[in-house]
């Protein structure tokens, strides 16, 4: 190399369109870059619908019967012979009701949960924003969750048509799309954190399975809060999903002790949650391919 | 204008199990803020203080023997894996093509295949839909183009990969060794998909361990070495240190009990050189060969007259020719008691593939029935792909196992004059 092209390079060090390095900026998000690679999104998440169900029989179907085989047994299980309740709502409102935001919340976190471990093969032979995948999957489970808001949905209008004096639909319905977005949000920060250790500590997955399971009783899917004492019902308060599946419960019946400051409150922690959960992921992704 | 340059590049891996131990000790360093990587037996440096850059239209071939950084190096230019030490600069867009068919679904067709290994090597939906019908011819996989990919033969699915990966725009393309896969034809495709690519001034890193692919589309070599930058410079000089770096093959023979003879010479060891007289590995089609055969003499025998032979058998053990002191009129003279016989081969003859060599050492006074020494499968000879025509090009194996210069032309028949 020769002095001449040495003085040139001084000059010409600017306008790097990317520089790698070994830490990256801590806050630091590629929201840009995620944008470029839309279509990725949306074709991946596409591609697991289409794939999901292949192979078995009743196919799409699957999506219905899942949450319509639960809601009978809840409804015989912790309605008739435990007696819980359901603040007087018709048995299959108030679980399915439960339920809907429920499994998208818990379906969400498990398929967003093991990204680096996943998808090993194939980030190991290109780049692209890694963030891609748990973003698709979000998408991905929006699907089942729509079918199953149609069941609940007819179930609402069965009722209503027939004067149900505990159904009475407020003009919360209009907040759904932002009770899902809020548990898509904290669903995704959730799994995106445990994507991010798990791919060093395996001990995370175990841990969230069982973690799931247990956030179902605390997150008053089969009991109404209306059971609890006041104390106990604020500490169930403070936990992020309930307020959010009570506001569906209260938008579609009109009966819940959910309020404002609750939903505003849970939504400031998801937020923060999904910020969090996302900054460790992209940090993550830096060298994910090395340890997984 | 500089694309690419990596600067003090380093790159560490961890061995063995990341287990409790390596997640406290970690932590505890983090805690001590010790730089630990240094000195770590479990750290492996897969590269180290690589530096370089490259300009805009180049085409660099990256050379280096299993295990030299190659792949890593591509690894980190194409953001899979964040460098542990120095960082790459990059201008403009990065492409790779580590695998043939990234991302591809079984389940689904060969259409949606498309769109999806399209996305993920970073087009865009709208891009892949206006290239579609030369995608799909490029495959040749029209007539299944709707079916899924599962049902594709390896050769199909790797075609339509390609298809689609030949059409990424990217500023900077990196690939690696895809051209290992599919037959020689498709190979050929390939080859000339990437000096469309670097004709129309984008810049290539291609990795290979096809020194004539290397030295037919690269502009410029650049040879790793255990994680270091061994060479900088043109594909043919890049090329010779490669050669360097692999060092000579020896085949030591002492230990070998197979061979023929009454033993007054013992050939010990046999030994390719190039045709500057360095140690090499393999040999190159169309290049110099030289097989050194390193022989001792016992005390007191003394045969003026020696006939060397050696012979190259294919892997199966058909002759493809021998060469002999005896054909060509070469004497020796006396021979001392140690010393070497060096066979020269001025343009090897022989196509890609593994031979062996074997040898007979004689006297014309004795007879050459009656040998010194010889065995059959002395040493492997493993030829590359060389220039032997002067165009590049060589006839596969299996059209034979040698190879001939000559000429053709075209003759006009000459009809004799109507009485």
């Amino acid at each position: 190399m020769d002095l001449r092209e040495t003085n040139a390079q001084e000059v010409d060090d600017s306008g790097w369109t990317k520089i790698l390095r070994p830490q990256p900026r801590l806050l630091h998000l590629p929201l840009r870059e995620l944008w470029r690679y839309r279509d990725l999104i949306w074709l991946f998440s596409a591609r697991d619908v289409a794939t999901t169900y292949k192979q078995t029989v009743l196919g799409p179907g699957w999506f219905i019967l899942q949450p319509l085989m639960i809601t009978v047994v809840f409804s015989y299980l912790f309605g008739r012979m435990a007696k819980f309740g359901s603040d007087d709502i018709p048995h299959y409102l108030f679980y399915m009701g439960g339920l809907v935001p429920w499994q998208f919340f818990a379906d969400s976190i498990t398929r967003t949960s093991n990204v680096f471990t996943g998808n090993a093969n194939l980030f190991s032979k290109v780049y692209f924003p890694r963030l891609a995948v748990p973003l698709a999957a979000l998408l991905t489970n929006l699907v089942p969750c729509a079918v199953q808001m149609g069941l609940f949905l007819i179930g609402l209008v069965y009722y209503v048509l027939n004067d149900n004096p505990f159904t009475h639909p407020t003009w919360w319905v209009l907040l759904t799309p932002l009770i899902f977005l809020q548990l898509g949000a904290l669903a995704l920060g959730i799994g995106c954190t445990v994507s991010a250790l798990s791919r060093r500590f395996r001990d995370l997955a175990f841990g969230l399975k069982v973690g799931l399971q247990l956030l179902m009783f605390g997150s008053a899917i089969v009991f109404p809060l209306s059971r609890l004492e006041p104390d106990e019902r604020a500490l169930f308060f403070l936990n992020p999903v309930v307020p959010a599946i009570e506001a569906f419960r209260y938008a579609f019946t009109g009966r819940s002790l959910v309020e404002p400051w609750h939903l505003a409150l849970s939504a400031g922690v998801s937020l923060v949650v999904c910020v969090g959960g996302l900054l460790l992921f992209h940090r993550a992704e830096q060298d994910a391919m090395d340890t997984v | 204008m500089v694309v690419l340059r990596l600067e003090q590049l380093g790159k560490a891996f961890r061995l063995g199990e990341i287990g409790r131990r390596v997640f406290f000790r970690d932590w505890r360093n983090k805690l001590t803020a010790r730089d630990v990587l240094e000195d770590d037996p479990d750290v492996y440096w897969a590269l180290r203080d690589v530096s370089f850059e490259v300009r805009e239209g180049e085409v660099v071939g990256l050379l280096g023997a299993n295990g030299a950084g190659k792949s890593t190096l591509l690894k980190l230019v194409s953001q899979i894996t964040a460098p542990t030490r120095g960082c790459v600069k990059l201008r403009g867009r990065v492409a790779s093509l580590l695998e043939v068919g990234t991302g591809f679904h079984p389940e689904l067709t060969g259409r949606d295949n498309v769109f999806l290994n399209g996305v993920i090597l970073g087009m865009t939906r709208r891009e892949i839909a206006a290239k579609l019908d030369e995608i799909v011819s490029f495959s040749g996989v029209e007539k299944f183009i709707d079916t899924p990919v599962k049902r594709y033969s390896v050769g199909m699915r790797v075609r339509l990969a390609f298809a689609v990966a030949a059409q990424l725009e990217p500023e900077i393309l990196a690939i690696d060794e895809v051209l290992a896969v599919g037959d020689a034809a498709f190979q050929q495709k390939c080859l000339g998909k990437i000096g469309e690519v670097s004709r129309s001034g984008r810049t290539v890193i291609f990795v290979s361990h096809n020194v004539a692919s290397i030295e037919s589309l690269c502009t410029r070599g650049v040879v790793l070495d255990k994680g270091r930058l061994a060479f900088d410079g043109t594909q043919s000089a890049a090329i010779e240190a490669y050669a360097a770096t692999r060092g000579g093959r020896t085949t030591d023979l002492r230990t070998r009990t197979d061979r023929l003879g009454s033993g007054e010479v013992r050939v010990t060891a046999v030994e390719l050189r190039d045709s500057s007289g360095r140690p090499v590995a393999v040999a190159r089609s169309g290049d110099e060969l030289q097989i050194a055969l390193h022989f001792t003499r016992s005390a007191g025998a003394t045969f003026p007259r020696l006939a060397a032979q050696v012979t190259i058998t294919t892997y199966l053990g058909a002759p493809v020719f021998t060469f002999a002191n005896w054909l060509n009129g070469d004497q020796f003279g006396d021979l001392p008691e140690e010393g070497i016989l060096v066979c020269r081969i001025p343009a090897l003859p022989l196509p890609v593939g593994h031979f062996t060599i074997g040898f007979r050492i004689s006297a014309e006074e004795r007879g050459r029935r009656d040998p010194f020494d010889g065995m059959e499968a002395a040493a492997d000879l493993h030829v590359e792909a060389g220039d032997f025509f002067g165009t590049g090009k060589l006839p596969p194996l299996r059209l034979g196992v040698c190879l001939v210069r000559g000429g053709w032309k075209l003759e006009h028949q000459s009809r004799p004059a109507v009485a």
